[in-house]
């Protein structure tokens, strides 16, 4: 499903990757771990598209495809979704007009008709019922005097209304009480189980003990320097990072 | 990114002006220049009686000693005040049936998307069509006169309504006011009158629509609203203008009067021709508006959606003269290319607890120039008076500006005041946010400028809520990259 190969990326022309290589099968859940600084959010934002990181080597493919110089809008429509570590606010536009112009965007992409609003309501009455969030969300203007916890969750949202093939997390655990992480992983799982893949990039293994991923990679400096199944999350969580670099 | 942005900023200014064309009518009009002789027979031609002459002669007498303002945060060209004509009409004239009304007009009218053909209107409005110097059609005025509500020309009102033309006129803007205001008292050459009599809440949305139509005129259209003893009226004015690679002059006076418990809603959409990208041609448009609560209780609101003219120079002020009377103030005022605005409003409590409330969004792109002036007053007798003021601005690309200028000056230690200002770049990470959800840039431009001027819209009549979101969707395509 996703193949980065040697990705190499700068911002205001300081290297933050250093050469990333990594491939998601369609189904998998892989999870990165790292420190503030290593990388792992750089990652996140150049898979999607935006263009404040600039890729100075190598290649993202998704399928066959290369994406490397896809905009962020055409990335979207192939099915790259992201769940922002700190979703910017939108004041004045609602979560519903946003959400429904978004959805509405992807089915006029594959030339199909349009959700209607009833429709649309529907389905997000549901998935807001899940996530523990009132209908009211949907009035809201986006992210404008969300808590921490309705940010996460409101990504979430977004992420199961649009249904993408391929995930990213970029620290959807972060300040989250349990209680909200044991309903964030259910998202998770479910969204995972309609064949899609998914990438957590996260600094704990809690969330992980939930969704219990395929593969774990830690990632030091711009670099993915090991990569194991769950032991290794929880040998990290354990004795930290310093082991791990050379 | 940057070289991007402004290449289709760039490209945005190719846009074009949909209201751009012009209509071939036979006209009547003045040669160029001014003087007494011709205000004179402006004057005759619209068969005024003596006073109005009078009138006019004294505000010409009193405008040839004013100089021009120039403390508006504008620059242009000085205007050559005898090189304009202050007279143009279709010649094809009657009042009487919209049969009679040329056919081009109301194809122009058509054009413009205003059907003056009472079986199409939009249901629940009536349209006074000011063409040029002229009004050529008015609709569901029997409909009207049934509850007593006058709609009409201002000319007509001269002649049908003498009394409450003498009576109000010049009592809200004095003739000595400002230089364009005096201007205006000198050569006025029609507007829309309306009297809404006691109790009577106004069955339809009134609505005015302005076209300039021919080449080296002015316009200077005079509307006076005056709403009786506890009556409502909601009313709403258009603007157009063709192409022209002159600049035109557009000085209008509005003057309202809302008497003990009436509510005055006036709604602009300004849309006239902004210049082309080198910022050549476009309308002047100053304009003096300004509304008096004469009556306690009384309500006037100004909601204002303004994305034409090269100029403007604006603002729409409310007097609050009886006790617990409200004064409101909304704006969206958009320049894009080397448009300029200065815009805002004057807010003056004479009467005890008197509210006002101003909300103004100003949008800046290509190299436009956005000003916020605003005045908040209150007198020494306004006790307990209260006052909000919000305003924010949004920069798009990084060739254009935003000011604000707000003035205060409180003379009641109980006056309550609130200033609230905010200045913000379009966010690129809110333009990224939408892309990543498979929002192309000019829906989420649109967006993110309809939510940043969603207060103000929730204002509009419901019609034009809508018209003014797709006027702002048309107005911004291709402004950032």
């Amino acid at each position: 499903m996703i193949n980065i190969k040697n990705l190499k990326v700068s911002v205001e022309e300081k290297e933050i990757l250093k050469g990333i290589n990594l491939q998601i099968p369609e189904g998998e859940i892989h999870a990165i771990m790292g420190r503030n600084g290593s990388g792992k959010s750089t990652l996140a934002n150049t898979l999607a598209g935006n263009e404040k990181f600039e890729v100075t080597n190598g290649s993202i493919h998704m399928n066959a495809a290369d994406i490397t110089e896809m905009s962020p809008e055409n990335r979207s429509l192939n099915g790259i979704f992201v769940c922002f570590q700190y979703p910017v606010a939108i004041p004045g536009v609602s979560m519903a007009y946003f959400l429904r112009s978004a959805i509405n965007a992807h089915l006029k992409n594959q030339g199909k008709e349009e959700m209607d609003a009833l429709e649309f309501l529907n389905q997000s009455k549901e998935i807001l019922k899940k996530l523990t969030l009132d209908d009211s969300f949907l009035k809201r203007s986006i992210n404008d005097g969300f808590s921490g916890g309705e940010k996460k969750k409101s990504e979430i949202f977004q992420l199961l209304s649009l249904n993408p093939k391929f995930a990213i997390l970029d620290e959807t655990d972060s300040g989250l009480d349990i209680d909200a992480l044991k309903i964030v992983a259910d998202g998770v799982k479910e969204f995972n189980g309609k064949k899609n893949s998914t990438l957590i990039i996260t600094h704990y293994e809690r969330l992980l003990e939930y969704i219990n991923p395929d593969v774990v990679h830690v990632m030091i400096d711009g670099k993915i320097v090991k990569s194991g199944d769950m032991e290794l999350a929880r040998q990290v969580e354990e004795k930290g990072y310093s082991w791990l670099a050379k | 990114m940057i070289d991007k942005n402004q290449q289709i900023i760039d490209k945005n200014l190719d846009q074009e002006y949909k209201y751009g064309f012009t209509t071939d009518v036979e006209q009547i009009k003045f040669e160029p220049g001014l003087d007494e002789e011709v205000i004179t027979k402006l004057s005759n031609i619209k068969k005024e009686p003596k006073w109005l002459l009078d009138w006019r002669l004294k505000a010409y007498k009193n405008w040839q000693k004013m100089k021009e303002p120039k403390w508006a945060n504008v620059t242009y060209k000085p205007i050559d005040y005898q090189a304009l004509s202050y007279y143009a009409a279709p010649k094809k004239k009657s009042k009487k049936s919209l049969d009679e009304v040329d056919p081009e007009i109301l194809e122009t009218y058509n054009k413009l998307g205003i059907s003056l053909d009472e079986q199409k209107k939009l249901e629940g409005v009536a349209v006074d069509a000011v063409f040029d110097s002229v009004s050529v059609a008015t609709t569901f005025k029997d409909e009207l006169a049934k509850h007593g509500v006058i709609f009409c020309s201002f000319s007509e009102a001269v002649q049908e309504h003498p009394d409450l033309i003498k009576k109000y006129l010049g009592t809200v803007i004095p003739y000595t006011d400002n230089y364009f205001a005096a201007l205006n008292s000198a050569v006025f050459s029609d507007g829309s009158f309306v009297y809404i009599p006691k109790n009577v809440k106004c069955p339809l949305e009134l609505s005015t629509y302005f076209r300039i139509n021919a080449s080296n005129t002015g316009q200077f259209e005079r509307t006076l609203i005056i709403a009786d003893e506890g009556s409502e009226v909601s009313y709403l004015e258009g603007c157009t203008a063709p192409m022209r690679d002159e600049n035109q002059l557009h000085a209008a006076c509005v003057e309202l009067i809302a008497h003990e418990d009436a509510t005055i809603k006036y709604s602009t959409i300004q849309n006239w021709y902004a210049g082309n990208e080198n910022g050549e041609g476009g309308i002047y448009n100053f304009v003096t508006k300004r509304g008096k609560c004469a009556g306690d209780r009384s309500k006037i609101s100004w909601t204002q959606v303004e994305t034409g003219s090269a100029i403007t120079w604006k603002y729409p002020s409310v007097i609050m003269q009886g006790d617990d009377s409200v004064g409101e103030f909304y704006s969206v005022a958009i320049t894009k290319n080397k448009q300029q605005a200065d815009t805002g409003t004057k807010m003056i409590h004479i009467g005890k607890n008197t509210k006002s409330t101003i909300i103004s969004k100003g949008i800046s792109a290509g190299e436009g120039q956005n000003t916020y002036r605003g005045g908040v007053k209150i007198l020494k007798n306004a006790d307990n008076a209260r006052n909000f003021s919000q305003c924010d601005s949004i920069l798009i690309g990084d060739k254009c500006g935003a000011h604000t200028f707000p003035y205060i000056d409180v003379k009641n230690k109980t006056a309550q005041m609130e200033h609230e200002a905010t200045t913000s770049n379009i966010g690129e990470d809110q333009l990224f946010y939408c892309n990543q959800r498979g929002i192309n840039l000019d829906d989420a431009v649109s967006m993110i400028v309809n939510g940043f001027c969603k207060e103000v819209f929730a204002e509009l009549p419901m019609e034009f809520a809508v018209e003014a979101k797709q006027l702002i969707e048309v107005t911004l395509e291709n402004s950032v990259g």
